[in-house]
């Protein structure tokens, strides 16, 4: 094959990668774009396997990595799925390294002049950098969402702060930089020891990003590192000279780029004061020393008899939900509801779950129909007009205080649960959700609280009602 | 002017022109749909596998080919089980059928 065959080819997988994130648009076609991002990938890999004399090796590889890949895929909980995304980013991280060190090793295998020109290593060095920051802050990111912090503090979901904790990472930076620039000018093999020492730095650089951002900021913090792991295919392409590359490689990166935007409007927090982090630690403790306020509970049974009598029941699903698995049980109940006439709708916030659109998928499992299931914007001016508002296991999503100048959250959009003529509250304690924050919701006289975990009580309400 | 232009010029022409088209195409994807969006474009940005294709490319094995070959496992790793979630996922939001079918469905399946 010409190498202009070969470029030709890779438009061609390039075009099918636009396609495959054009067919996420609906969840009709979202399938076909799936398969059209198949289809691409087996045309790049086809392809650059011809211009390869050691295929046997590289199949064999192949077939490993794959075969590992498609046990994992079909073995994961839908719960499960930030884990499982942050690890993927983290192994995309680490072959842009693994790539880059193979370049430098040996430039002619992959096609790049020997001795290295500046430019290729100024774009080597980008790759591998970026590469190596994803993949130790996604390593962490994990042990995050993994619930790993017991066993090794650096996982700890709770922020880990420390005083001149951003000078030190200007710092490292800027030292980095140095070596970098030291690699510039290095020839083969002097070059080697600035290079290693750079991605050292990368590396401790990306653990030190991560671990300052609390539980609560997850959803950005894999967003952004979606993003970072398109960045470093993008470099990588650069240094390669591959278009197809960068082009995937961008479209990666600025889909990880507006996820991080939608997550951080969503919880009215700007990028920057989320990257910086330690949120949700000061606060935690000002909301212990809360005044003891009484509250409305109810059984689950006295739920059922006002969810019966209701006309319309908007069900706000949080995270608490997914802990408790209780997915399944609240649709039986949405179909019990619907069996005596209740017309029921499911609100989602856009940070409900762990990650973008956790709460959709979570809920598509359960087999709930996605007409049934509103984003923000498209219900909040119908909790004015619903009988029932029963929120599961969700709590600064619907915190009216976000509507209060001054308090912490102010400015945060919320679904406007309070506004529904009940309100009915499910949770295991009067615990604070992630902002560290009292709900005025808990507390108004509509309100009953329904105490106990999800899905026990959403099992009982069924019963209930039958 | 003379000359021809750099390929460096050419990359970062397409990789300007790529951000637009991502930027573009990305904001159309539904809100619903965004945890797929993530886990099918780590299966895209894991075509990277190509530069690892070609660093594990030489006829004689070495120090290089074999971080290669290791970097071809890592994002095979990345292709198959990003594509193969994505499509677990998506199954799930499919239109449901009448109920009989679906009892059909389950019984062939079971």
């Amino acid at each position: 094959m010409t190498a202009n065959q070969v470029a030709l080819w890779y438009l061609v997988a390039s075009v099918f990668f636009i396609l495959a994130l054009k067919g996420l648009s609906h969840p009709s076609t979202a399938r076909r774009g799936n398969l059209f991002g198949i289809i691409g990938m087996v045309i790049a890999v086809l392809v650059t396997l011809a211009l390869t004399k050691n295929i046997a090796m590289i199949v064999l590889a192949i077939a490993i990595g794959g075969a590992i890949g498609a046990v994992v895929a079909k073995r994961v909980e839908m719960t499960q799925m930030p884990e499982l995304v942050a690890a993927m980013h983290s192994l995309v991280g680490m072959a842009a390294v693994l790539i880059a060190i193979a370049a430098v090793n040996n430039p002619a295998s992959i096609g790049i002049p020997v001795p290295m020109p500046t430019g290729n290593k100024l774009e080597l060095f980008i790759g591998s950098f970026v590469g190596a920051v994803t993949f130790s802050g996604s390593v962490i990111a994990f042990g995050k969402l993994a619930g790993l912090g017991k066993s090794f503090r650096l996982f700890s979901s709770a922020p880990v702060v420390f005083k001149g904790q951003h000078m030190l990472n200007l710092l490292l930076a800027i030292v980095m930089v140095a070596f970098g620039v030291w690699f510039f000018l290095a020839d083969a093999p002097g070059h080697w020891f600035p290079f290693l020492v750079m991605l050292a730095i990368a590396f401790v650089l990306g653990v030190l990003i991560i671990i300052p951002i609390g539980g609560a900021d997850m959803p950005v913090v894999i967003s952004m590192l979606n993003s970072y792991s398109g960045w470093a295919a993008a470099g990588i392409g650069f240094s390669l000279n591959n278009p197809m590359l960068i082009i995937a490689g961008s479209l990666v990166g600025s889909s990880g780029a507006i996820l991080s935007y939608i997550m951080c409007k969503a919880m009215n927090r700007s990028f920057i004061n989320v990257i910086l982090g330690g949120f949700g630690a000061a606060e935690g403790v000002a909301a212990g020393s809360a005044e003891q306020r009484s509250v409305k509970s109810g059984s689950s049974d006295d739920a059922a008899f006002i969810m019966g009598n209701a006309e319309s029941v908007i069900i706000v699903p949080g995270y608490g939900l997914a802990v408790s698995r209780a997915q399944h049980a609240v649709k039986e109940l949405a179909h019990a509801l619907t069996e005596k006439g209740v017309n029921v709708r499911y609100a989602i916030h856009p940070v409900a779950g762990r990650m973008p659109g956790h709460m959709n998928v979570l809920l598509a499992e359960a087999e709930v129909p996605y007409d049934q299931v509103f984003e923000m914007e498209d219900i909040n001016s119908e909790f004015g007009t619903a009988d029932v508002a029963l929120i599961l296991g969700a709590n600064d999503v619907v915190n009216p205080l976000a509507l209060k100048p001054g308090s912490p959250i102010h400015g945060m959009p919320i679904l406007d649960a309070y506004k529904a003529k009940t309100v009915i509250v499910n949770k295991r304690s009067m615990a604070t959700g992630y902002a560290g924050l009292d709900n005025e919701l808990f507390y108004m006289d509509k309100t009953m609280m329904v105490f106990g975990d999800a899905k026990k009580v959403v099992e009982d309400m069924v019963k209930a009602l039958e | 002017m003379t000359g021809t232009v750099d390929p460096t010029i050419v990359n970062l022409i397409v990789f300007v022109l790529a951000v637009f088209v991502g930027y573009h195409v990305v904001w159309t994807v539904t809100p619903a749909l965004h945890t797929p969006l993530m886990s099918v474009t780590n299966a895209i940005s894991s075509v990277i596998i190509v530069g690892a294709i070609l660093a594990a490319g030489p006829a004689q094995i070495d120090f290089g080919s074999v971080i290669g070959a290791v970097a071809v496992a890592l994002a095979a790793v990345n292709v198959f089980g990003g594509f193969l979630v994505t499509r677990r996922m998506l199954e799930m939001f499919k239109k449901k059928e009448p109920k009989a079918e679906k009892k059909a469905e389950a019984k062939a399946g079971h």
